[in-house]
């Protein structure tokens, strides 16, 4: 069992993609990482030593926000638009689309699931 | 895609010259302005524009977190009071 970056524990799968399960690091950080600290991505998490743990976690810990910090980064800079009072930051306490879709259609993700409208239909 | 660099940030010249002006004479009194689309500079930081929504002029007290953005972004041009499904929806 390895731990990395707080409360992420990945196991028999290969390194980059174990490391994937760490919020904030996709595949292209995961194979990055596995560079920077020599580790072949055909290798798995068990077969890895204390050491390379370790250095891969030190990896992590000094140049990539990851998990919790990297949440209320983001968390930190939407609420900085929503205190400005500018159009994204009105966007964002809607709850609707910030970079200019359309939203007469669409735009289910930011709304959350169709409302039926009473009384329409002809 | 977003501006070249060498192109400098675009503003209205008027603008410019009337941040300046109120810089000169004490402060205070709302710079009304109808250029929406120009980059807030870190020069403006401290005055209050009234940016034109088409409608009136909205002020606008600029912070440095507002540097680089347009002024167009803060006086919505939209208002929206909701549909009359929502309003009944909610009073029951």
């Amino acid at each position: 069992m390895a731990r990395i970056a707080g409360v992420n524990i990945p196991t028999g799968k290969r390194v980059p993609i174990a490391l994937t399960y760490i919020h904030g690091i996709g595949q292209h950080t995961a194979e990055e990482i596995c560079k920077a600290v020599n580790i072949d991505l055909t290798r798995r998490v068990n077969e890895l030593s204390d050491a390379e743990v370790l250095a891969i976690r030190e990896h992590i810990d000094g140049n990539i926000s990851v998990e919790g910090d990297l949440r209320r980064e983001v968390a930190t800079n939407i609420k900085r638009l929503m205190d400005l009072g500018c159009y994204r930051g009105l966007r964002h306490r809607r709850n609707l689309p910030v970079r200019g879709q359309r939203t007469h259609t669409n735009a289910r993700t930011r709304k959350g699931p169709a409302k039926a409208i009473a009384g329409k239909k002809k | 895609m977003s501006r070249s660099v060498w192109k400098g940030p675009f503003v209205d010249a008027y603008v410019l010259k009337k941040a300046e002006k109120s810089r000169e004479s004490g402060r205070s009194e709302v710079i009304k302005i109808w250029s929406r689309r120009s980059t807030i500079l870190p020069q403006f930081v401290g005055l209050t524009f009234g940016v034109y929504n088409g409608h009136k002029h909205i002020p606008v007290n600029v912070s440095e977190d507002m540097i680089g953005q347009k002024f167009g972004e803060y006086a919505p041009t939209r208002t929206y009071y909701g549909h009359a499904a929502d309003k009944k929806a909610k009073r029951k």
